[in-house]
């Protein structure tokens, strides 16, 4: 297969905006040939024949390790809750929801 | 006279077991050369209070003959990308710019039971995204040798403080060079150990399949000695390998005799400095002086090592950095609008252009229709190159290259075009993309004063060989005990 057309830059927006990034128009700007500079970099993969490679998702293959069912103790609530931005009792705070 | 500060880790350790010197006067000796070297931009905290309590119970341990071991009392500092319980760990970004550490990463808890102490954070790319450190939100850190040039990246701070010898030793992250490269570029020595054996537990994530943990240091021993401190098998990391990996300190002097040390052909091209190039091949030169074979071997999937890097590590990166959306921790921008809004502004306040480059990056080459042209075909390319390595270390125990294809260049050089500044990754990105290991040390300097850095790789688990073989070549020229004249007494 061949590598797809770079992104213009209403489609960085909205991947940026999949990504829950907001740009300026001037990031936006600047951002779209430098991605299309780096993508033209990246389609020198398309000369690689892969076929019948298997994928390397981590070079050291462990199995994933298991541990037995038990309950120990973790971050107290204090703790967990120092950095919040906002607490509500004994949880996190967080802006509406639904509209 | 040597100011206390410039000795190294080891020479300062055996000082404090005969009882010549003492941790506090070593403590107040870094943190009075970190006030001198300011400028340089190493630290991004500095805990005086902390590190001289530390180094005074450090003080009391020793004179009742109760020494913890080599590294108590002796003055270390942090990449700021290691939770530090009770400090603020902001991974150089303006979105954990008041993030305080609840609790301690594996490694530092291994170097506070060592009795070590700790100095402060260190400066760095945001995120470790980055060659040069100039991606730090809170401004650059810069070349000891010479503050008009960029120290490396990601770990540049680290690099800086070892350097001018603000810190006695320090630890680093590397996912495609971090450690290797700004070690290289200021003149002392990183190792970037097997994927699986630092753990990992407390450290920010950037890129999960390459991030490695490892130490930065004045020379080859005191590189040995810090891997020995953190390395071994972490239960609360699961990508920690159960493996007893061979001692770096035993047998560090045994040579390079009858080792077969490869030179792969394709890291000799068009684009490497010639200074680096002669500095290289006069260290191979060295190496089959002290009976080493040298052998030429191949790694043909070189070229493509750079593009398969930054689509696997953006792709990640992309992943790993969804969790800072201003609910648990971290800066939170709230206009009002609901909790979308809340996140968009809040990422788009808290993270810096590059961060932000690589994010809209990654989240590209993952989304549908783009997923197998990008990270598919990267993760099987990957395959190859780690065929590559696995080959050529059928021929030859460890492979000799240069880490860096220049030495440092100016502060700004480089920001404008971001695929030059990867490009520069060429040599030390297989390595992560092969979970192997990979020491930097010192091989001379370039005509205008700056440091060029010699690579070594080894096959998994092969730490001690790295460290024995860099320290063979050491023992022969007095790069490593060079200081940058900022740090001169």
């Amino acid at each position: 297969m061949t590598t797809p057309k770079p992104p213009v830059q209403a489609e960085v927006l909205r991947i940026a905006a999949l990504a829950r990034l907001v740009l300026s128009d001037a990031e936006a700007e600047a951002m779209t040939p430098e991605l299309a500079e780096i993508l033209a970099h990246v389609a020198k993969l398309e000369e690689v024949d892969v076929t019948g490679v298997e994928a390397t998702a981590h070079a050291v293959g462990f199995a994933t390790p298991l541990r037995d069912d038990v309950s120990r103790p973790g971050l107290d609530l204090e703790r967990a809750l120092a950095n919040a931005p906002e607490r509500i009792g004994d949880g996190f705070g967080v802006p509406k929801i639904l509209e | 006279m040597t100011a206390l500060c410039d000795l190294s880790l080891t020479a300062l350790s055996r000082a404090l077991a005969r009882g010549e010197h003492e941790s506090s006067a070593a403590t107040e000796a870094c943190l009075a050369r970190a006030a001198d070297t300011k400028g340089l931009g190493a630290y991004l905290l500095i805990d005086a209070e902390g590190a001289r309590r530390q180094a005074a119970a450090a003080d009391l341990r020793c004179r009742a003959g109760q020494r913890l071991g080599p590294l108590d009392g002796v003055p270390l500092a942090l990449k700021d990308i290691f939770l530090t319980a009770g400090l603020k760990t902001t991974c150089g970004s303006r979105i954990l710019e008041d993030f305080v550490a609840p609790y301690d990463a594996t490694v530092v808890r291994r170097l506070k039971d060592a009795g070590a102490v700790v100095l402060g954070k260190l400066s760095m790319d945001e995120f470790a995204m980055g060659s040069s450190n100039e991606h730090c939100a809170f401004g650059p850190a810069k070349n000891p040798w010479d503050p008009t040039r960029v120290p490396g990246g990601s770990s540049g701070g680290s690099a800086v403080a070892v350097a001018s010898g603000s810190a006695f030793a320090a630890l680093g992250t590397d996912t495609g060079g971090s450690i290797r490269q700004p070690a290289a570029l200021c003149g002392v020595v990183g190792l970037k150990p097997t994927y699986g054996r630092v753990s990992r537990y407390g450290v920010i994530a950037f890129a999960s399949s390459l991030d490695q943990v490892g130490p930065i240091t004045k020379d080859v021993s005191d590189c040995a000695l810090l891997l020995e401190t953190i390395a071994g098998h972490d239960p609360k990391d699961s990508t920690s390998a159960p493996v007893l990996a061979a001692s770096a300190t035993e047998g560090l002097e045994a040579g390079v005799k009858g080792l077969k040390l490869g030179v792969p052909k394709e890291y000799f091209v068009a684009g490497i400095d010639p200074e680096v190039r002669t500095a290289v091949e006069r260290a191979i030169a060295t190496y089959a002086g002290l009976g080493a074979d040298i052998v030429e071997v191949s790694l043909p999937h070189t070229e493509y090592a750079i593009a398969t890097y930054y689509l696997i590590a953006t792709a990640e990166a992309s992943s790993n950095l969804a969790r800072y959306d201003g609910v648990r921790f971290g800066l939170r921008r709230d206009p009002g609008r609901g909790v979308r809004d809340m996140y968009l502004q809040t990422r788009a306040r808290g993270f810096g252009p590059e961060v932000k480059r690589r994010i809209v990056l990654g989240t590209y080459v993952l989304s549908a229709g783009y997923y197998e042209a990008y990270y598919d075909r990267a993760q099987k390319v990957r395959t190859l190159i780690r065929r590559d390595f696995a080959a050529a270390f059928a021929k030859a125990d460890l492979l000799v290259t240069p880490t860096s294809p220049t030495p440092a260049f100016r502060l700004g050089a480089r920001l404008a075009d971001p695929l030059q500044m990867y490009l520069a990754d060429i040599f030390t990105v297989g390595c992560n993309l092969a979970g192997i290991p990979g020491l930097s040390l010192p091989c001379g300097f370039a005509n205008d004063g700056m440091p060029i850095g010699l690579q070594l790789l080894g096959p998994a688990w092969s730490e001690a060989t790295l460290t024995r073989a860099g320290r063979a070549y050491e023992r022969e020229h007095d790069w490593s005990r060079r200081r940058p004249p900022l740090a001169r007494p």
